[in-house]
């Protein structure tokens, strides 16, 4: 029943402050009364009774103040009072305010930017897709290697599986879609029936699909569009339910519209359009059958039972994968099933992306370190400056958590500024990430929900904390006495402050050379990489192929086709070669792969020798640059009716024929003797990091591909031979459309992206760090000179000239950096390991990117302290001396 | 005793309420009382009074109401409330048994 008399209590003292200390003066008057009253009846006169009784009641203030102290109204009552007067103290320093805001924007927004993308493509990668945390991604599984699944081991698991909610589908591909005389390639998705359902996330117009429209092969012609294609290809028409539209060569009822700002379930690419998994056949030109259970072509999800961890489903699915291999060993035997929380999904870029998130993590923290230490050294020599303010305030009895609160507010108010400039930072650089990419076609958007405006509002506090304890340090050591007396400004007196400013800097310092040093490691990687020859010509060969599958291309159909086409480039203008292969090196599709036998050549006990290989026409390596040791290229007449042939690179020669010559041996590929009849130099099939590795070619012709790459060597431009391609193709077959043109340059730039995202994003944020670390050096270097005018004012006047002062300026500077970079040398040492797998060719210890590394922090150090000992050579002696 | 001991940590605020149990009282008749029960001894630091005055009132122990003093002055005049003298009981039981203790260590030879 207390809260009774507390609450009126506590509102009173809230709500009605003026009347609460009107009646606590007046209380304390009517004691102080009735003391003076009887010290004047015990004889004393009334100005010595008054005098006494103030001193019995020990300090009238300081009574109140602890009276208003038990009255807990203190809290919310001087949280306000230092907020404004907080602002008041940031207004009167605008240049200052605005300095400091800045830094802290840049830090906490880098932040909160890197989270975000954390956020939007690793942990809650589907916008509108809802309870993302129940949602993991499914696999199958060779050995180590990841597979795709197939439809029927699917539906067995929807069906067996206790704990999955819902095993639904979403397999990337791609369609043509003609409208009029445009026609593309867009990006699409086979999906489940149970698709929409399962992921929460409705048509905005029209319907999702049925239960029925996941059977019977080609039956369900339907599709549900995305709001951006409905929008910039159908111009939002809002009867677009029920009409047609050809994808590829089938015609499909357009029977829903998805909303706004949904993108599929693809990390890194937005889905178009979704067709029912009936309709695989139709998409995927007849390569894989929906019932063959060996046919595994789903990328699929499984969204978990409420409650139900990882682990317990994996248990349950993979005792339903060795079932399977049981009842099906033809189709199943050897292969298992796994389940992968979203963002390890195998099947989207996602994945790629880790290792520069890890990098960028650290990176931005330490770019937030050298932000704080850099704010806490402005509020330094900021709170120097005020440090009369504070002593008045401690000599009027404020207690020294008083003045702590006070500094804290300040911080805070700071930190708030600067977390609302942050979020709106990241905000803005939200769909920044994927400007670090070459692909132009890649969306990877960041997102901020409530957990990174959280993260982001943690990450204020944790600066307030930081930068408003810094100055809170000196306030604690103020002797009273001393700094009420104006100082004598001698700076090297100040020493413990220094010592602090000195730390802070000297932790810049370090800091930033190791963000330089992992950038410059970075960097020259890069360029290993990229001044490393992939062993083919890369500027002037281009890349496309014709998606014919899905205008009906057979096989008979696809070989005329080929060779009317191909003759007809190589009479383009400005064509030198052109030739097609199946793969292209360094693509998304991987190489043919074949276990070989050689003649000659004996395998060890346990050894199987396997070995890569593309399937090439007529004139590839004259197209490609690759160059021909010996025999001869394919010709046409290496064709199905004629005896097998193939062609071997230099590494399989030292291999397996040990270096002698083998043209003419016999290579055996999937049971098939062929002759070798040419040896061409090594280059590079998968990646630019790859070292040599056995591979061979096989003719076109011979192992056939319905829609094999062209690449055209050319001295025109890429936009000439886009447009005569075209016209060649729509000369032949009006229906085919052409898929994007690149170079093989640009092929190459594709495959080092990550690298190269990764170099983008260290070098912006080491160059940040740079300049925060420059700015701290120049702010203590300034600060000193100007506190230390008297000091060197005197040594110009006793005969120092200003080569001296400057050395002696500079010197100082220049231990600061010295010592920041002994530490940044240790610890990048230990650091730069985590690059690892993303150098090439380069130690994470390379002794020149820690030289490059120290030769710009030294040149940045040196500009930086170099101003102001300048300025210091400029101090007029008589005037340093007579301002004291 | 030379000089008046000081009151010892705590017992303020059991001295103040067991002082309004009798009858509602100003701060300035609180220190008055307490001296002259107590014989001159017990001293009310008056700094320490008041704060004592507001903690008990935000605990809700004791209420105030303002009223007209002995000399026709305006006075804060403090009184318990039926909590407040629960609380009391409770307190003056436990310092009773400790004085006890301390006295039979004390006075056992």
């Amino acid at each position: 029943m207390r809260w009774r008399y507390k609450l009126p209590l506590r509102l009173r003292s809230l709500l009605r402050r003026h009347k609460a200390e009107l009646d606590l003066s007046e209380e304390l008057q009517f004691h102080l009364q009735n003391q003076i009253d009887e010290y004047i009846a015990r004889g004393m006169d009334p100005q010595e009774a008054r005098r006494a009784a103030f001193r019995s009641l020990g300090g009238v203030e300081q009574v109140k103040e602890e009276c208003r102290d038990a009255r807990k109204m203190n809290l919310i009552e001087n949280f306000v009072r230092d907020a404004r007067l907080g602002l008041r103290m940031l207004q009167r320093n605008p240049g200052f305010t605005v300095l400091v805001i800045l830094c802290l924007t840049l830090g906490i927004g880098a932040n909160t930017a890197v989270f975000s993308w954390v956020e939007g493509l690793l942990l809650r990668p589907y916008p509108l897709v809802s309870h993302q945390e129940r949602l993991v991604a499914l696999s199958g599984t060779v050995g180590e290697e990841r597979e795709q699944t197939s439809w029927p081991d699917l539906l067995d698991v929807q069906r067996s599986c206790a704990l999955c909610e819902n095993v639904f589908v979403s397999s990337i591909n791609g369609a043509t879609l003609s409208i009029g005389e445009r026609a593309e390639v867009v990006t699409g998705s086979i999906a489940s029936a149970n698709y929409f359902d399962a992921i929460g996330v409705h048509p905005v117009l029209g319907r999702g699909f049925e239960p029925g429209e996941d059977t019977g092969s080609g039956g369900h012609p339907v599709v549900v569009i995305s709001y951006h294609l409905w929008q910039t290809r159908f111009q939002s028409d809002p009867k677009i339910i029920g009409k047609t539209q050809r994808l590829d060569n089938v015609v499909y009822t357009i029977i829903g519209v998805m909303p706004e700002g949904f993108y599929g379930t693809f990390v890194g690419r937005v889905i178009e359009f979704w067709v029912p998994v009936s309709m695989l056949e139709a998409i995927n030109g007849s390569s894989f059958k929906l019932e063959d259970r060996g046919a595994r072509w789903a990328e699929s999800f499984v969204r978990l039972k409420s409650g139900v961890t990882r682990n317990q489903t994996q248990q349950e699915i993979s005792a339903i994968a060795a079932r399977l291999a049981v009842a099906y060993p033809a189709s199943n035997r050897g292969h298992s099933i796994k389940v992968w929380p979203l963002w390890d999904t195998p099947f989207n870029h996602a994945r790629e992306l880790l290792p520069i998130f890890e990098i960028m993590v650290v990176v931005t923290m330490f770019v937030l370190l050298i932000v704080c230490a850099n704010v806490g050294n402005l509020l330094l020599v900021q709170s120097f400056a005020r440090r009369h303010e504070m002593t008045v305030r401690l000599a009027m009895g404020a207690g020294h958590g008083r003045l702590l609160r006070q500094l804290l507010t300040e911080g805070l108010l700071l930190a708030a500024c600067g977390a609302a400039g942050g979020i709106l930072m990241a905000y803005w650089c939200r769909h920044a990430l994927a400007l670090f990419f070459p692909d132009r076609g890649l969306y990877l958007p960041g997102q901020i929900d409530v957990r990174v405006l959280g993260l982001s509002a943690a990450l204020g506090l944790v600066v307030t904390l930081a930068v408003g304890l810094i100055p809170a340090f000196q306030t604690r050591n103020l002797a009273l006495a001393d700094t009420l007396k104006t100082e004598a400004s001698s700076v090297m007196g100040a020493g413990g402050r220094a010592w602090l400013r000195s730390t802070l800097v000297v932790l810049q310092v370090t800091l930033s050379f190791i963000l330089l040093v992992g950038a410059t490691l970075l960097m020259q990687s890069l360029r290993r990489i990229r001044t490393t020859s992939p062993g083919f010509s890369t500027t002037r060969v281009l890349d496309t192929w014709i998606p014919s599958v899905a205008a009906g291309y057979d096989a008979p159909r696809a070989k005329t086709f080929q060779d009317q086409l191909i003759q007809r480039v190589r009479a383009l203008p400005g064509v030198e070669a052109a030739a097609y292969a199946r793969v292209v090196p360094l693509g998304y599709n991987t190489f043919s792969s074949a276990p070989i036998a050689i003649d000659g050549y004996e395998p060890q006990l346990n050894e199987q020798p396997t070995a890569d290989y593309n399937e090439v026409s007529p004139e590839y390596f004259a197209t490609m640059g690759i160059p021909l040791i010996a025999g001869r290229e394919f010709t046409r007449a290496d064709d199905e009716n004629a005896p097998r042939v193939a062609i071997v690179n230099q590494t399989m020669v030292a291999r397996y024929w040990r270096g002698q010559n083998p043209i003419g041996q016999r290579l055996q590929v999937k049971g098939d003797w062929a002759q070798v009849v040419g040896v061409v130099k090594d280059s590079k099939y998968y990646s630019m990091e790859e070292t040599a590795r056995p591979f061979f070619y096989v003719p076109l012709r011979q192992y056939f591909a319905i829609e094999p790459d062209i690449h055209i060597r050319s001295t025109q431009p890429l936009q000439t031979i886009q447009k005569a391609l075209l016209r060649e193709v729509r000369a032949l077959d009006p229906n085919l459309p052409l898929y994007e043109m690149i170079t093989l340059q640009e092929q190459v730039d594709r495959s080092t992206a990550q690298q190269l995202a990764a170099v983008g994003l260290v070098a912006l944020f080491g160059g940040l760090a740079l300049l925060l670390a420059s700015i701290g050096l120049y702010g203590v270097m300034s600060y000193t000179v100007s506190q230390s005018t008297r000091e060197l004012g005197l040594r110009m006047a006793l005969g120092a000239d200003p080569s001296n002062v400057l050395r002696l300026v500079l010197s100082r500077g220049l231990l600061l950096t010295t010592t920041g970079i002994m530490i940044g040398v240790g610890l990048a040492l230990l650091l730069t390991r985590l690059l690892g797998n993303l150098l090439y060719q380069v130690s994470p210890r390379d002794p020149l990117a820690f030289a490059a590394a120290f030769v710009v922090m030294a040149v940045a150090s040196a500009t930086a302290c170099f101003l102001p000992a300048w300025r210091a050579t400029r101090t007029d002696p008589i005037r340093a001396l007579r301002a004291e | 005793m030379a000089k008046p001991s000081d009151l010892v940590q705590g017992t303020l605020d059991l001295l103040i309420l067991r002082t309004l149990a009798l009858h509602p009282m100003h701060g300035w008749g609180i220190a008055q009382r307490i001296r002259q029960v107590s014989k001159e001894v017990l001293q009310v630091n008056q700094g320490a009074l008041y704060p004592a005055l507001h903690r008990l009132e935000q605990q809700g122990w004791i209420q105030a109401k303002w009223g007209e003093s002995e000399n026709k002055r305006r006075a804060k005049f403090y009184s318990l409330t039926p909590d407040g003298a629960k609380y009391l009981c409770q307190e003056q039981a436990q310092w009773k048994r400790l004085s006890l203790a301390i006295n039979l260590v004390l006075e056992t030879p």
